[in-house]
């Protein structure tokens, strides 16, 4: 009995240790997606992420570009991730299919993300990016910070201003997705929804202009010319009225705590509207 | 048919199918309200959406017509058509130069001019090339080859663009779209068309002497030297113009003075007009079917124009080889 003892103490010392390093979560993270970028940077520890995606590094696409800029970005090719040797990649459920499916066969553990099509998705993307790190203490104290300011943002407008966010290729967005969870959070109505249009529906410029929105929202202008984007410059957008140019469209990309800052700019956005009706 | 009736029922048909696609839409609009009578909503949506997509089809549609029965006349060869032997590829390689380096952003004009520039070297190597009686074969390898080079170009330049939704639109260029173009898009591409199809309206007496050869049209007093350039500088214009606000719109060349060379006789100089009109109706319906077939979906003008188009190329070449 006695001899065994420190062999016991010694196995469960072991255990405990596995346990203990399993609790720290993998210490080489790679993300292939600008939004799982976002939230693993969210609650990573400083070296944990190797490398993010090149979007994550333009501040168009992502909120926190700035804060991304500090970790080096990869091309996302299979080889490139594979030669970084992680213990865990995360991805977008639908971007680069073919590398995550590469990644896979050759043995690395690969975790992916649907993209955001609610807050509520961007509140359990966080949780779950907490739990796959080791951060879970992390995530929850930002998800409760997430909470307590949707609560605060939220309010109960006597009218609900119908809001046309035009995107490039003539679309719109949906009121089921995370732009019309914005929308709705800060107390407008999504033209799609006032129009009755499925999710994926384009609506045409001249549809647009015939239904009168309250509000037509569109994203910043890029610096190089492409028809898709030009389309917002058109001039009878301009003649319509109400039109307002968004600073940057990052914040409504990616389901992480920056939306809520979307929602803010698009809440006062409609005091300002009902203050000159 | 005699000159008269001709022009007056084409003209009375390219009325009739602009009254027709201003008037298609999401809303029942007064044609009234292109002269800004009625509700100011409708005003707007007829003058600033409607009108500049209506008209462009129709300048667009008589550009090209014109062009292929301009080319067709002077190679006295069928199968001639901007858009097979590679102008249309070039000028939207021009255009889309243009809009990428930032020249079209610093001066408006740069962006059909390029367009010209590219399509006047496309006609000039295609003349060259094919020499003075455009033989099939060689028309149509040289094309193959211009068209190929300027697509692939032009699907570089816009894969090399910092904006990401740029690539998306290498299906305009190839294929031609008239969809929520505004009237700048008009007013940059009209002047340089209406330019170029009065140069190719001279070269009418020039083309019915060459039937008989360029010897007989030599002695008649025709400069062939003034001829060709008037074609090429012509050409260029028109379809440069056309295809820097609307793609490249294939097979309208081909077609249209297929379908009206019956009617006109043996006579290239009454085909010109008479083309410039029917591409303008042509283009004018096919802008239409897209719209009626798929009205969300933005479908191209070179796919409705292509499926009448291609089988009728393909019975042309059959004859070509039959008469050979």
């Amino acid at each position: 009995m006695r001899r065994s003892d420190p062999i016991k103490l010694a196995a469960a010392g072991l255990i405990w240790g596995a346990a203990a390093l399993a609790q720290a979560g993998p210490s080489r993270v790679v993300s292939l997606n600008v939004c799982t970028d976002q939230l693993a940077w969210l609650v990573a520890d400083p070296g944990q992420i190797l490398s993010v995606s090149p979007l994550g590094h333009d501040p168009r696409s992502a909120a926190l570009a700035d804060a991304l800029r500090a970790i080096p970005a990869s091309d996302g090719s299979a080889e490139t991730v594979a030669l970084m040797q992680p213990d865990l990649v995360v991805a977008g459920s639908y971007t680069a299919r073919a590398t995550v499916q590469m990644l896979e066969r050759i043995g690395i553990r690969v975790e992916r993300f649907a993209p955001a099509r609610s807050l509520d998705d961007a509140r359990a993307n966080l949780i779950r990016m907490g739990d796959l790190l080791g951060h879970a203490d992390r995530a929850a104290a930002l998800a409760n910070a997430f909470d307590a300011r949707l609560a605060e943002l939220t309010d109960a407008p006597e009218t609900r201003p119908v809001v046309a966010y035009y995107l490039p290729f003539n679309e719109t967005a949906s009121g089921e997705g995370l732009a019309g969870g914005i929308l709705h959070a800060a107390g407008m109505t999504p033209i799609s929804e006032a129009l009755g249009l499925a999710g994926g529906d384009r609506l045409p410029l001249e549809r647009l202009v015939l239904a009168q929105p309250d509000l037509i929202l569109v994203g910043p202008a890029y610096d190089s010319p492409a028809q898709a984007t030009d389309l917002l410059a058109h001039p009878v957008l301009a003649a319509t009225g109400p039109l307002h140019r968004i600073a940057s469209s990052a914040a409504w990309i990616c389901g992480t705590p920056a939306t809520l800052d979307a929602i803010a700019a698009m809440r006062d956005l409609r005091r300002d509207w009902e203050a000159h009706q | 048919m005699r000159p008269l009736p001709l022009a007056t029922a084409l003209g009375a048909l390219v009325i009739a199918l602009l009254a027709a696609s201003l008037s298609i839409g999401y809303a029942p609009i007064p044609l009234g309200a292109l002269f800004g009578a009625g509700d100011a909503l409708h005003v707007m949506v007829m003058q600033q959406i409607r009108l500049p997509r209506s008209a462009l089809a129709a300048l667009v549609g008589a550009a090209l017509g014109l062009s292929g029965a301009a080319m067709q006349g002077y190679l006295r060869n069928p199968l001639a058509e901007p858009g097979l032997i590679g102008v249309s590829g070039s000028a939207a390689l021009g255009a889309v130069i243009a809009l990428q380096t930032g020249l079209a952003g610093v001066y408006g004009m740069a962006l059909p001019l390029m367009a010209l520039l590219f399509a006047a070297g496309a006609v000039g190597l295609i003349l060259l090339l094919a020499g003075p009686r455009g033989g099939s074969l060689t028309l149509i390898l040289a094309g193959i080859a211009v068209s190929a080079l300027a697509g692939a170009l032009t699907s570089l330049t816009l894969n090399l663009s910092s904006n990401p939704y740029a690539t998306f639109e290498i299906v305009f260029w190839m294929m031609g779209s008239v969809a929520d173009r505004s009237l700048d898009h008009l007013a940059l591409a009209a002047p340089l068309v209406a330019v170029g199809s009065a140069a190719l309206l001279t070269t009418g007496r020039g083309l019915d002497a060459l039937t008989l050869g360029e010897d007989a049209a030599e002695a008649l007093g025709i400069s062939l030297i003034r001829l060709r350039l008037s074609l090429l500088l012509g050409t260029a214009a028109a379809v440069g113009a056309a295809t820097a606000v609307a793609g490249a719109v294939g097979f309208v060349g081909l077609v249209v003075p297929h379908l009206l060379r019956p009617v006109c006789g043996a006579r290239p100089s009454r085909l010109l007009w008479a083309s410039a009109l029917g591409g303008a109706a042509m283009v004018l319906s096919a802008d239409i079917a897209v719209r009626l077939i798929l009205p969300d979906r933005d479908l191209k003008l070179g796919v409705v124009m292509a499926i009448l188009g291609a089988p009728l190329f393909l019975h042309l070449i059959y004859r070509t080889r039959r008469a050979a």
